[in-house]
């Protein structure tokens, strides 16, 4: 945990490929941090009118493994599981089959070794921010006094310590989002779980907050794996992205399509939007996420209903 | 002022509106009692005779309805005796806003009839009755309820029964609990606690289970083990709305309370006001009336009040006063409870 937080250094887009290359050949013989084993979750469907109640394939057999300090961006269509995933990653749900190993050790229900920020922001509205990001520290039994000041060092590095006393009510959406960050990181987890944390701010906030989080990430000793849907998120957080589908053909349900690694310069910040090798890798992962259609499925059967003469175009 | 800004759905009026209207739905009852008490042509179906004339049937002093009285001065007329006179009145049961008022200051001021109480010590009878009865609601409902709303198990050991429980009448109880506790207050006390405890855990559950979830599960996600998520996840989110349904039980404690009054030795201001009631001073039995009435808003807009400033983080209150007042509020207990837990903390090795 450092104090307040130095400017980034400028990406280094100088970097030759086989140097960036290189950076994911480091990044695999790094210690597994979190490693999901064959995970698969089934839902019983509730019994409908018309007969008993089915069986919904949620997730299909996923394999992956987390390393040590990385950010995993999963992205998937409506339907692929994400959530699901995530959820079972930080232990609220049980899965089906297969299991999920923290530094080798099976994961059994929900714990503080895996933090969690969600969409819906889900800070106490009864604490004030210090108090929020106490509580993880004092779930630990850790004394007041230090919780207090170690919570502080968290509020101070989010760059909200003027609002220490506020509570969440009085923040806007990022400044509370930035409050849960805060809240997760003080509990000192192995891995930081993030379920479409920017889903619900605006663009200008979203930006902001990605910022903040590449740069919190390389201050603090922390793994992420981060759920998004969309795509600039996706890629520009990433060291790799899992890719996955939903149900089709050839597979029941949720299921791992493959993980890309993100040959981008590093550290990467906020002007790689407009690397073209950033606009590329987006593409290749568009086409990965939204297979393409015939055209002929997208149309509506909309019979024209204006006056004749009054097109739009 | 357009209509609109009046009456236009879903939307809440300026404060200017909204004390207007209060006002007014206190005022209009009142004016319209006034109109029928004191504007002689309006109602007024009996006469109160001030010279009974000629008449044998009807002496001064009497109450005889009006057709009845025009028939006798007919008759009278004819027969050629002298015509009775007197003032169109309302029937005894409604005296005018005036009349009740002075005895309202009366119940105060002039001693009762020997062996009756004085309207506050009847008063105060019923509080004590309420109070105890709310209390010991509380203290078995509100954890009960907060357990059934927790875990399932308890949810689904208790709640059925209490489900069918609490459609019995409480009254229905008042001979049994009149064999077990006796004629004094505890019978009373126990009908409020049934009038009230049923309801209260079942409300106090389902206030529980709408806690928000993702609450829980950030809890749980920074290290909650299950009684830490009672007891700072649970029940600090339910607070505002548990005082809400605590005051609307309050509320309903007064409404089983003349119920409760009349089992066995009857007393307190229900006894005051059916004492006044055979007496036929119907003016008093307004001013009772009207006193539970009272003491039931003033207890409510009251706790409402404090209420805002019990919880400044629902955001209902701004400002520094609401927090201030939060502080001083809490600052024992929670001083205490920072104390125990750093003794409890050093205590263990």
């Amino acid at each position: 945990m450092s104090a307040t937080l130095a400017p980034l250094p400028f990406s280094t887009p100088s970097l030759t490929p086989e140097e960036i290359a290189n950076r994911f050949v480091r990044l695999r013989q790094r210690p597994v941090a979190m490693e999901v084993q064959n995970l698969g979750k089934r839902f019983q469907t509730p019994q409908s009118a018309s007969g008993k109640g089915g069986e919904a394939v949620a997730l299909n057999n996923v394999n992956f493994q987390v390393y040590r300090r990385e950010i995993m961006t999963v992205i998937g269509p409506s339907g692929c599981g994400k959530s699901t995933l995530v959820r079972i990653l930080a232990g609220l749900e049980q899965a089906s089959s297969g299991r999920v190993l923290v530094d080798g050790k099976p994961v059994d229900g929900p714990g503080p070794d895996r933090g969690m920020v969600f969409q819906a922001y889900t800070l106490f509205p009864w604490l004030t921010v210090l108090k929020n990001v106490m509580f993880g520290l004092s779930m630990q039994g850790i004394g007041h006094d230090e919780a207090r000041s170690q919570a502080l060092q968290w509020i101070e590095m989010v760059g909200l310590e003027r609002f220490a006393e506020n509570y969440p009510h009085q923040l806007s959406g990022g400044m509370k989002q930035r409050v849960a960050i805060a809240r997760a990181l003080a509990a000192k987890p192995r891995i930081l779980l993030m379920d479409e944390p920017f889903g619900a701010l605006d663009p200008q906030t979203r930006a902001q907050m990605q910022s903040y989080l590449l740069q919190i990430w390389q201050n603090v000793n922390i793994t992420i794996v981060f759920i998004t849907h969309d795509l600039d998120e996706a890629v520009l957080l990433a060291d790799r992205v899992c890719v996955l589908g939903a149900a089709d053909e050839s597979h029941p349900g949720g299921h791992l399509k493959t993980i890309m690694d993100v040959h981008l310069p590093y550290p990467h910040d906020v002007d790689v939007l407009k690397d073209p090798r950033f606009l590329e890798i987006r593409r290749q992962l568009d086409e990965l996420v939204h297979p393409r259609r015939p055209l002929a499925l997208d149309r509506l059967p909309i019979v024209k209903m204006t006056q004749r003469g009054d097109e739009v175009g | 002022m357009s209509r609109t800004s009046w009456m236009s759905v879903g939307r809440t009026l300026t404060p200017r509106q909204t004390s207007l209207l209060t006002v007014l739905s206190f005022l209009t009852p009142l004016i319209l009692w006034s109109v029928v008490s004191y504007v002689p042509w309006i109602w007024h179906p009996q006469v109160l005779i001030d010279d009974a004339g000629g008449s044998t049937a009807m002496a001064v002093g009497n109450r005889v309805e009006r057709s009845r009285f025009v028939e006798e001065n007919a008759a009278l007329a004819v027969a050629g005796k002298p015509l009775a006179s007197g003032t169109p009145v309302n029937p005894v049961f409604l005296p005018a806003p005036d009349a009740v008022a002075k005895a309202l200051y009366n119940a105060f001021t002039t001693p009762p009839r020997r062996g009756d109480m004085w309207l506050h010590q009847s008063l105060w009878h019923s509080i004590k009755i309420i109070a105890w009865g709310f209390a010991i609601a509380a203290c078995i409902g509100v954890p009960l309820g907060i357990a059934c709303g927790v875990w399932a198990f308890s949810s689904r050991l208790v709640e059925p029964f209490v489900d069918f429980l609490r459609y019995m009448p409480p009254p229905t109880f008042g001979a049994l609990a009149l064999a077990v506790l006796g004629i004094n207050d505890e019978p009373k006390v126990a009908i409020i606690v049934i009038g009230i405890l049923f309801n209260m855990i079942l409300v106090v559950a389902n206030t529980t289970r709408l806690v928000d979830r993702g609450l829980i599960e950030a809890a749980q996600t920074l290290g909650a083990g299950n009684r830490k998520l009672v007891t700072r996840v649970v029940i600090p989110a339910i607070l505002p709305n548990l005082y809400n349904d605590l005051r609307i039980f309050l509320g309903v404690g007064w409404t089983y309370l003349t119920i409760a009054e009349m089992i066995g030795a009857s007393s307190g201001i229900s006894q005051f006001i059916n004492q006044q009631g055979k007496y036929r001073n119907y003016d008093n039995v307004f001013s009772g009336i009207i006193v539970i009435g009272l003491v039931g808003l003033v207890t409510d807009q009251v706790l409402a009040f404090i209420g805002r400033f019990l919880f400044p983080w629902t955001g209902k209150t701004n400002g520094p006063g609401a927090i201030a007042v939060w502080r001083i509020l809490t600052f024992v207990p929670a001083t205490l409870f920072r104390l125990v837990g750093r003794s409890f903390r050093r205590s263990q090795p």
